[in-house]
């Protein structure tokens, strides 16, 4: 049998649900954003399924929004990564436990 | 579509997935994540858009995975310290992924086949980036030029706090 829609979109699931466990669970911030990036590319991959399995393809509709979506990703993970480097210098720590400068 | 490929692929991504997301040191995750996005890329060339798995390929391990080693080692002082996880994550993460499952299984129009489709060559892809998304490229360009900007303001040092120091 060959791989059918579903199959995909379990898989892409299962991706995005690994990366919501990395954002909720883990204390350093560079994890939380190596989260957010799984999430992102487990969208994408639901783009190129959806985009593969309907008969339009000519169109490359599902191909253009994933190109997007990755120079948007990029464009996050930078933008992100800068300021775990500027959250680092001030307070010496990346845990965003101990970053609760905020609370009520 | 092959189905062994996509097996090998499935289980290398989601157990790679699952390393990057659950080992403590943290270069051995970055390490898992680019290891990821290899397997997402390899998805992208067995559903046939070829471009999008080479984007993928150079923009997440040629780019995002070399500037988060590059922060990992920039932040290294406090990288050993703090092991914590929350293990009320994990419920809600698998409560996420079973009512997921459940929406996708419970789709009747969803178990399809793949259709045959004409090849997408990179020369279709360009034709339409510069004539139906024209409008959504530049705003593209325009916002990795802005944020790009941006990161390398909020990572510059602060003159005054630099003269201090000396």
């Amino acid at each position: 049998m060959t791989p059918t829609l579903q199959l995909f979109l379990i898989v892409s699931a299962a991706l995005f649900c690994i990366g919501l466990l990395a954002a909720l669970s883990r204390r350093h911030a560079i994890f939380i954003l190596i989260g957010i990036e799984m999430m992102l590319a487990a969208a994408n991959l639901n783009f190129i399924a959806f985009w593969r399995f309907t008969p339009q393809a000519e169109q490359a509709t599902g191909v253009m929004v994933a190109i997007f979506s990755i120079a948007i990703a990029a464009a996050e993970a930078a933008v992100g990564l800068a300021m775990v480097i500027a959250i680092y210098r001030h307070y010496r720590t990346t845990n965003v436990d101990q970053l609760d400068q905020l609370k009520g | 579509m092959n189905s062994v490929a996509f097996i090998v692929i499935a289980i290398l991504t989601l157990a790679a997935a699952l390393a990057a997301a659950s080992l403590p040191k943290l270069i051995h995750a970055a390490l898992n994540f680019a290891v990821t996005f290899v397997g997402v890329a390899a998805f992208f060339f067995l559903l046939g858009a070829e471009f999008v798995g080479l984007v993928q390929v150079f923009v997440y391990i040629g780019a995002v995975a070399v500037l988060i080693v590059f922060t990992i080692l920039l932040t290294r002082r406090d990288v050993d310290k703090d092991r914590g996880f929350n293990w009320s994550g994990v419920v809600v993460a698998v409560a996420v992924f079973g009512g997921l499952v459940w929406a996708i299984l419970g789709t009747p129009s969803l178990p399809v086949v793949a259709p045959e489709i004409p090849a997408l060559p990179v020369k279709r892809i360009g034709e339409v980036l510069m004539t139906s998304y024209v409008w959504p490229l530049q705003c593209v360009g325009l916002l990795l030029t802005a944020a790009l900007i941006g990161a390398l303001i909020l990572v510059m040092e602060d003159r005054e706090e630099v003269k201090k120091v000396k």
